[in-house]
């Protein structure tokens, strides 16, 4: 069970999720831009991510450079049958980074970054969530490559799995600005937290209703013994999470509804995690089968092993160096 | 002409497009992170204002080059995937942990400390931002050496073997990081890293006496940034010869096509200056020649015998016109920057070296030489080591993905007008960031930002060294 790839998978989800949390709530800032009053409210909204955003975003190149390392068949596979997403998540990433330094360096174009600060955010997210539905769905390999179409990762349902991380972003960015700045900037963030807090446990409900639809295996993962003990606690732990997260919001808590709301996020990814196991591109290829040779994964283990705490270390005391309200007037700039 | 935009055609060009943008932030990034080291570690020691507004000045050009150079090096660890996944499966376990160590022990820790050496040094103090500064300029040059590593290894393949899959399988971690021409790529691309922060660095001091504004900034800058040339141009040049020497030793085809030898000489290869290559006859048209030199340099004795691309199958042999012709930029750019630092040395020992109005418009003209050199110096080694992705074993024709042509010509046209508009405009700002002047603490907003608020006193902004006209 504990091979080196079930291991390596391990760390591949590992860097995915901390991906989604951490550049979720800094997308999610993203999207929320639009509903700043002034500003020096969009000054602030940007200032509360702008020492952490780059680092966030290095987890996504953990995730693709690290399934290039260990699991290079299932990128092989993977990249090529999400084509379109993938590059149009690349040039979101494109706008909404250097939207980071730009719209500092200018007045007249500000309006202009601001919009791709907006934009690329927005639809950033909302390519990872078609690639997530795209996955789910299942990937044709034939020969050890790619065997669909160009378009076959354009389906409702990864329409409605991108809608749901969108939205989904947009709450952990909503909390993270309740946790960091005051005042009016952070009301607005609360009344707006619970309309997406319910949007997002409706997609994700939906989501998991659907599912099953799109390969019936799906089902029998979730139902299976021992399988069926975890799955029935995600339903459980989801609910307390929701709990959790709208008592925060109603007794006006700083913290709670953030950290309620990275719960929702990891019961749900432990979710699909529970659906695609142990499967790494459903439905044809296996962990196993896309793993890379035991030298290769050995190799690259010793220094993770090494390097990813020393890494949560510094990340850490970044975020702790920031940590507190931002203030409104010092700006990071 | 249409028809010939195969998918694999269209992948190059884009593969070729977005490297080239790339390369040209890293290359400017990683000299201007140890600069910033260095005259942060100044500051710390000497206590001289001068160094902290140098800092400040180059700290918010950084952060925009930064910045571009994260964004477009995304793209590049996806491209792998989406446009060369059979390259990915069969080179992936040999180069795929390479590329993961450069994510974990580089790029991590760029990020983790850039925020604190931007923002944090009110927050954390002197020493933890002079650290901070440190492990930004460290992580810079670990992931160049990682990333120097893959691309050698590519060039260079050893440690290896191949499975029934065709993947290549890891034999031996030593040699494969430690591949031939690692080292030699590795010092040759560092250096032209610092170079060509030298001579932007000089280029902009340059500009400011010009304008007038000869203050200690300027003139600190402009010295700076011309020891830095003194001393590197040589070396950069002995650095690439001997890289030469290693690329006739594994890839002789590279060099032939380099000195534009279409024909061995048996004895004693001349020295082609310049010439226009024909591939269709293939000869050197107009050729101007020294002769039997390219044999001296090359092996040391002027009679030595020189095979060339006649002994070389057609179908193993490079575009001769574009590495013939890159070669000779990347080396006559060379031997102008070791004539710039040159120059400033003779005016220095004259005791003027901030009066000579002809040196300061040198520096000015010569300030963006250092990234067409090191994309001309690109072009060569790449173009040169074609038709092959793995050099010898794996031809770019198998590297390349199911995807179909109009995908590709989608994606690449977008890249070219996505690239020329968002890094277009991240020039114009680091080119409006240079125009002002260090510590000058002007009233528009937009070169200054929040931060000086918290930071530097308004003292600085009366120099007393400024030298009006001149």
């Amino acid at each position: 069970m504990f091979d080196l790839a079930t291991i390596w998978a391990g760390i591949i989800a590992f860097a995915v999720l901390t991906y989604v949390i951490l550049d979720g709530f800094d997308l999610g800032v993203g999207i929320l831009f639009p509903f700043a009053r002034d500003e020096n409210e969009r000054d602030v909204m940007m200032n509360s991510v702008a020492p952490v955003w780059d680092g966030n975003e290095t987890w996504l190149v953990m995730g693709g450079g690290g399934l290039f390392a260990v699991f290079p068949l299932a990128y092989a596979v993977v990249m090529p049958a999400l084509y379109m997403p993938i590059i149009l998540m690349l040039l979101a990433l494109v706008f909404r980074g250097v939207a980071f330094e730009y719209r500092w360096r200018t007045t007249r174009w500000r309006r202009v970054w601001d919009a791709a600060f907006i934009g690329g955010s927005t639809l950033a997210a909302f390519t990872q969530g078609i690639a997530l539905g795209a996955l789910v769905q299942g990937i044709e390999v034939a020969d050890r490559a790619y065997a669909g179409g160009s378009w076959d990762w354009l389906t409702p349902f990864s329409l409605l799995t991108g809608m749901a991380l969108v939205v989904g972003y947009a709450l952990l960015g909503a909390t993270w600005l309740i946790m960091k700045t005051e005042g009016n900037l952070q009301s607005a963030m609360r009344r707006r937290a619970g309309p997406l807090a319910m949007g997002t446990l409706g997609l994700i409900g939906l989501v998991s209703l659907l599912t099953p639809f799109q390969d019936p295996v799906y089902f029998d993962r979730w139902f299976r013994f021992p399988a069926a003990f975890y799955s029935a606690l995600v339903p459980v732990m989801l609910f307390v999470a929701a709990m959790y997260l709208f008592r925060g919001l109603a007794t006006n808590g700083d913290h709670a509804p953030f950290l309620a709301s990275l719960a929702l996020f990891v019961v749900s990814f432990v979710g699909i995690g529970i659906s695609f196991y142990p499967m790494m591109v459903p439905p044809a290829l296996t962990i196993e089968q896309a793993a890379a040779p035991d030298s290769s994964l050995a190799f690259a283990l010793v220094g993770t092993v090494v390097l990813v705490p020393m890494i949560l270390g510094y990340t850490a005391y970044a975020y702790w160096v920031f940590r507190g309200k931002v203030d409104p007037d010092a700006g990071y700039h | 002409m249409l028809d010939t935009l195969t998918a694999e055609t269209l992948a190059r060009m884009q593969f070729a497009f977005t490297v080239s943008f790339h390369i040209i932030f890293p290359a400017f990034s990683i000299g201007l992170a140890s600069y910033l080291a260095v005259l942060n570690a100044q500051w710390l020691r000497t206590r001289d204002r001068t160094y902290l507004q140098l800092f400040d000045y180059w700290k918010k050009i950084f952060a925009v080059a930064f910045g571009m150079g994260v964004v477009s090096g995304i793209v590049m660890s996806y491209q792998f995937g989406t446009n060369w996944s059979v390259f990915s499966d069969r080179a992936g376990p040999v180069i795929g942990p390479l590329m993961a160590y450069e994510v974990l022990s580089a790029f991590f820790l760029e990020a983790g400390f850039l925020g604190i050496m931007l923002f944090g040094r009110d927050k954390v103090g002197e020493k933890l931002h002079m650290f901070a500064t440190a492990m930004v300029a460290f992580g810079t040059l670990l992931s160049a050496t990682w990333i120097l590593s893959v691309n050698s290894w590519m060039q260079t393949p050893a440690g290896y073997s191949i499975n029934q899959a065709g993947q290549f399988v890891p034999e031996n971690w030593w040699e494969i990081v430690f591949n031939p021409s690692f080292p030699y790529r590795l010092l040759h691309m560092v250096l032209a890293a610092y170079l060509t922060t030298a001579l932007v660095v000089g280029g902009a001091a340059g500009w400011h006496m010009l304008r007038g504004r000869v203050t200690a900034a300027s003139r600190k800058m402009f010295s700076m940034a011309l020891w830095m040339v003194v001393i590197v141009a040589p070396l950069q040049i002995v650095a690439g010869d001997i890289h030469g020497l290693n690329t006739l030793e594994h890839q002789p085809a590279k060099v032939m096509a380099m000195e534009g030898h279409y024909e061995s000489h048996p004895d004693g290869a001349p020295l082609i200056l310049f010439g226009i290559p024909d591939p269709e006859n293939k000869e050197i048209d107009y050729a101007l020649e020294i002769p039997k030199l390219s044999s001296f340099i090359l092996k040391h004795h002027w009679d030595a015998p020189m095979a060339g691309l006649d002994t070389i199958p057609d179908d193993e042999e490079p575009p001769v016109g574009i590495v013939f012709w890159s070669f000779r930029v990347m080396v006559a750019l060379g031997f102008a920057m070791l004539g710039l630092g040159a120059w400033s040395l003779w005016r220095r020992w004259r005791g003027g070296l901030y009066d000579s109005r002809w040196l300061q418009r040198a520096a000015v003209a010569m300030g963006p030489a250092g990234f067409v050199a090191v994309l001309a110096g690109w072009v060569t080694t790449e173009v040169g080591r074609q038709p092959f992705t793995v050099y010898g074993l794996m031809r770019t024709s198998e590297s390349l993905a199911p995807v179909e042509a109009p995908a590709v010509a989608t994606s690449l046209l977008v890249f070219i007008v996505v690239y020329f508009f968002i890094f277009g405009a991240g020039t114009f700002y680091i080119l409006r960031l240079m125009t002002k002047a260090p510590g000058d603490t002007g009233p528009d907003p937009t070169t200054e930002g929040p931060l000086r608020t918290s930071g530097i006193t308004p003292a600085a902004q009366v120099d007393p060294d400024v030298v009006p006209g001149n």
